[in-house]
């Protein structure tokens, strides 16, 4: 398939919103994006990254806001003169139709001549290596298959921007994988505008140019892989890349750009996200892989005795829970032995545990303390 | 479970012990729900298949002449005969319009919006009125003094009544009052079954609203459009109430099942009137299997939806 220059430089959405009845699916996304990037929509389910993308394909209509292509405003054109290829999380390919007609559905709305409809479809097919499937209809091939052919049918149109509604959510671990590079490749080859939505981070890491995170209908940060991974905006972004320990803490006092936090006579110091003034709530976060086990010696900063609580073993590593002295839950991953009833001691980075400001009363989506009884029993954790 | 070998398995391949026999019932189907089926084989046989094969015997035994004599009598009258043609004349375009009219309705009332119980109410609502009824409600309306023809007068459009009554119209108009709704809901939940997401595909794609519904809801519907026609001909095929009440049962709208009702309860020959219920039930059959037929054409899997 040919690679055909990008007949816009940049798609602009500016306050784009959705309501349903009284409730605010999406509320004021602003985002501007360059032809050939890939960007990633995520965000747990209800956040309104789908809604965005429907709004953007001109199946929802917009409560407010408007999408621009260049010049030309789109978000009043119904879907079928946008122009924008789409792939569903159901597929959603006609069952009726063959491989090779469900590809070429698109060129035939487009009364393309006939040869040239056959020559694209053919190509289409073969890029995504269904050339011995092409005369099946859809009930005949796996999950993995017909994605391959909603991607063919989306991009055989060379489409200005393409839409992916979690494409992989319906297919199985490895198949996952596979597809994951598979549209990397497409996208890397073909130079097609994508907005993907998943609520898989690491999908989304690994896939995106960049990354905007939706929460409740708002975005809570738009950034590049590396920015999103390593310096979350606020907490609940964190919580979604993978900080699985979070702990509301209390400000102490700054050292330095450092500051110091604490809760229930543990402290800890860390690196602040944004201002935070001493006596602030504050939201103390890590990735489990980020916290180092030694064996239990002298206390020194930021090093917390703990006893290995659970094992999972995950390969070349260990994903383990520990309970700190404090009564403290912390998720840690390690290339070291342990076992549950081991006593160790967790190390953690200052430049790695991230402070936020704790905004709100909301608890991070893993519980900090498994059962409701014993959360009861550490007043200091929760104020 | 036990871990060692037990001594029985080296030599299974030679024994190959028999499948035990609930297993292979099982497998064909066969288990205690079976018995959930038995009132409905009791009341077919009872109810259909033992007068049917009565009603078929009788009609091979005629009061005169071989067994084939009420046949060749029912042919050979061209008043007799000329009822299946009035009867398919009235049957055949009743059920087509009112698959017809259904299509765009449901296609319209699928999905969700405000008021669409009170719009389905008032559309289904013909089928609790019965034949009578509706008979009745259009002998008053349509009639030559009804509303529509004194607004037609007041509106200067008709110098004299139109007729709507007592001939083909007025039975037309009653299969459609009391076929309609059989036809709507049974369209409504094919068209449910459909996958939304397919239309927004096919726009996605480029088809507009003409494109969407012919390229893919149509061919996907077909099937249940087919079924759909298939019942409403079968109920409007033995129309009887309807086209003494409101038809002419005399003349234009002497349908079969008229035929076989003087038959039997005017001529008392049971055997003659068995016949023409044979006939009649032969040609439904033959409508039927032609429209079948055609269907095993279409695309009859999964369309992807909750139906």
């Amino acid at each position: 398939m040919r690679v055909t220059a990008p007949d816009f430089s940049q798609l602009r959405l500016d306050g784009v919103s959705r309501r349903f009845g009284s409730q605010d699916a999406l509320t004021g996304l602003d985002l501007t994006i360059q032809a050939g990037e890939f960007i990633a929509l995520l965000g747990p389910s209800g956040c309104g990254k789908s809604t965005a993308l429907n709004c953007l394909a001109g199946l929802l209509p917009l409560t407010a806001g408007s999408i621009w292509q260049d010049e030309r405003r789109v978000d009043t054109l119904p879907p079928e003169r946008r122009g924008f290829g789409m792939v569903f999380q159901n597929y959603a390919l006609f069952p009726h139709m063959s491989v090779r007609a469900n590809v070429a559905f698109g060129l035939r709305m487009r009364r393309l001549p006939r040869d040239e409809i056959r020559r694209r479809t053919t190509e289409a097919i073969r890029l995504v290596h269904l050339e011995e499937h092409a005369d099946k209809l859809p009930g005949q091939l796996s999950g993995g298959q017909q994605q391959r052919v909603a991607i063919a049918r989306a991009v055989v149109l060379e489409p200005s921007l393409v839409l992916m509604d979690e494409p992989l959510s319906n297919l199985d671990a490895k198949l996952r994988l596979e597809m994951r590079t598979e549209i990397r490749r497409l996208h890397q080859s073909l130079g097609l505008t994508t907005v993907y939505v998943t609520h898989d981070q690491e999908e989304a890491l690994s896939l995106a140019d960049r990354l905007v995170v939706l929460r409740a209908g708002r975005v809570q940060q738009i950034g590049s892989p590396q920015t999103l991974h390593t310096r979350p905006a606020n907490w609940h972004v964190a919580d979604f890349m993978g900080y699985r320990n979070l702990w509301p803490m209390r400000a102490q006092s700054a050292q330095g750009a450092l500051v110091e936090v604490e809760a229930d006579g543990f402290r800890l110091v860390g690196d602040p996200v944004g201002d935070i003034a001493p006596g602030e709530a504050v939201m103390a976060g890590v990735r489990p892989e980020d916290v180092r086990v030694d064996d239990p010696g002298e206390a020194a900063t930021n090093t917390m005795p703990a006893e290995i609580e659970v094992v999972e073993y995950q390969g070349r590593e260990l994903a383990a829970e520990a309970r700190t002295a404090a009564g403290i839950r912390v998720h840690l991953r390690t290339d070291r032995r342990v076992a549950p009833g081991d006593m160790v001691a967790l190390i953690i980075d200052p430049q790695r545990l991230l402070i936020f400001p704790n905004d709100s009363d909301e608890q991070p989506s893993g519980p900090l303390v498994d059962e409701v009884g014993t959360r009861l029993e550490e007043p200091g954790l929760v104020g | 479970m036990s871990v060692t070998t037990p001594p029985a398995a080296t030599t299974r391949p030679s024994q190959s012990p028999r499948v035990h026999w609930r297993h292979r019932l099982a497998e064909r189907g066969v288990d205690g729900q079976l018995w959930l089926l038995a009132p409905a084989v009791l009341f077919v046989v009872l109810l259909f298949l033992y007068p049917f094969f009565y009603g078929l015997g009788l009609s091979f035994q005629p009061t005169e002449g071989g067994p084939f004599s009420d046949y060749a009598r029912f042919f050979g009258d061209a008043y007799q005969r000329g009822t299946i043609w009035t009867t398919l004349g009235l049957a055949l375009p009743a059920a087509l319009l009112n698959v017809l009219a259904s299509v765009p309705i449901a296609y319209r009332m699928r999905g969700r919006f405000r008021g669409k119980r009170l719009v389905t109410i008032l559309l289904v609502v013909p089928i609790t009125l019965g034949t009578v009824l509706t008979a009745q409600g259009l002998l008053n309306f349509l009639g030559p003094t009804g509303w529509f023809n004194r607004v037609l007068l007041a509106l200067h459009l008709t110098d004299e009544p139109v007729r709507l009554v007592h001939n083909y119209w007025g039975v037309f108009f009653s299969l459609i009052i009391t076929g309609f709704p059989f036809a709507f809901l049974l369209v409504l939940s094919y068209l449910s079954g459909i996958d939304p997401t397919l239309e927004r595909a096919a726009a996605t794609l480029g088809a507009g609203w003409w494109q969407r519904f012919r390229a893919v809801t149509l061919p996907l519907l077909m099937p249940g459009l087919a079924t759909t026609f298939c019942l409403t001909f079968v109920l409007a095929f033995s129309v009887f109430p309807s086209a003494v009440l409101v038809g002419n049962p005399a003349g234009e709208t002497r349908v079969i099942s008229i035929a076989a009702y003087q038959a039997a309860y005017e001529q008392y020959d049971y055997p003659y009137a068995s016949a023409i219920a044979m006939v009649m039930g032969f040609i439904e059959l033959v409508i039927i299997s032609v429209v079948l037929l055609a269907r095993t054409r279409l695309y009859t899997g999964s369309s992807g939806g909750k139906g």
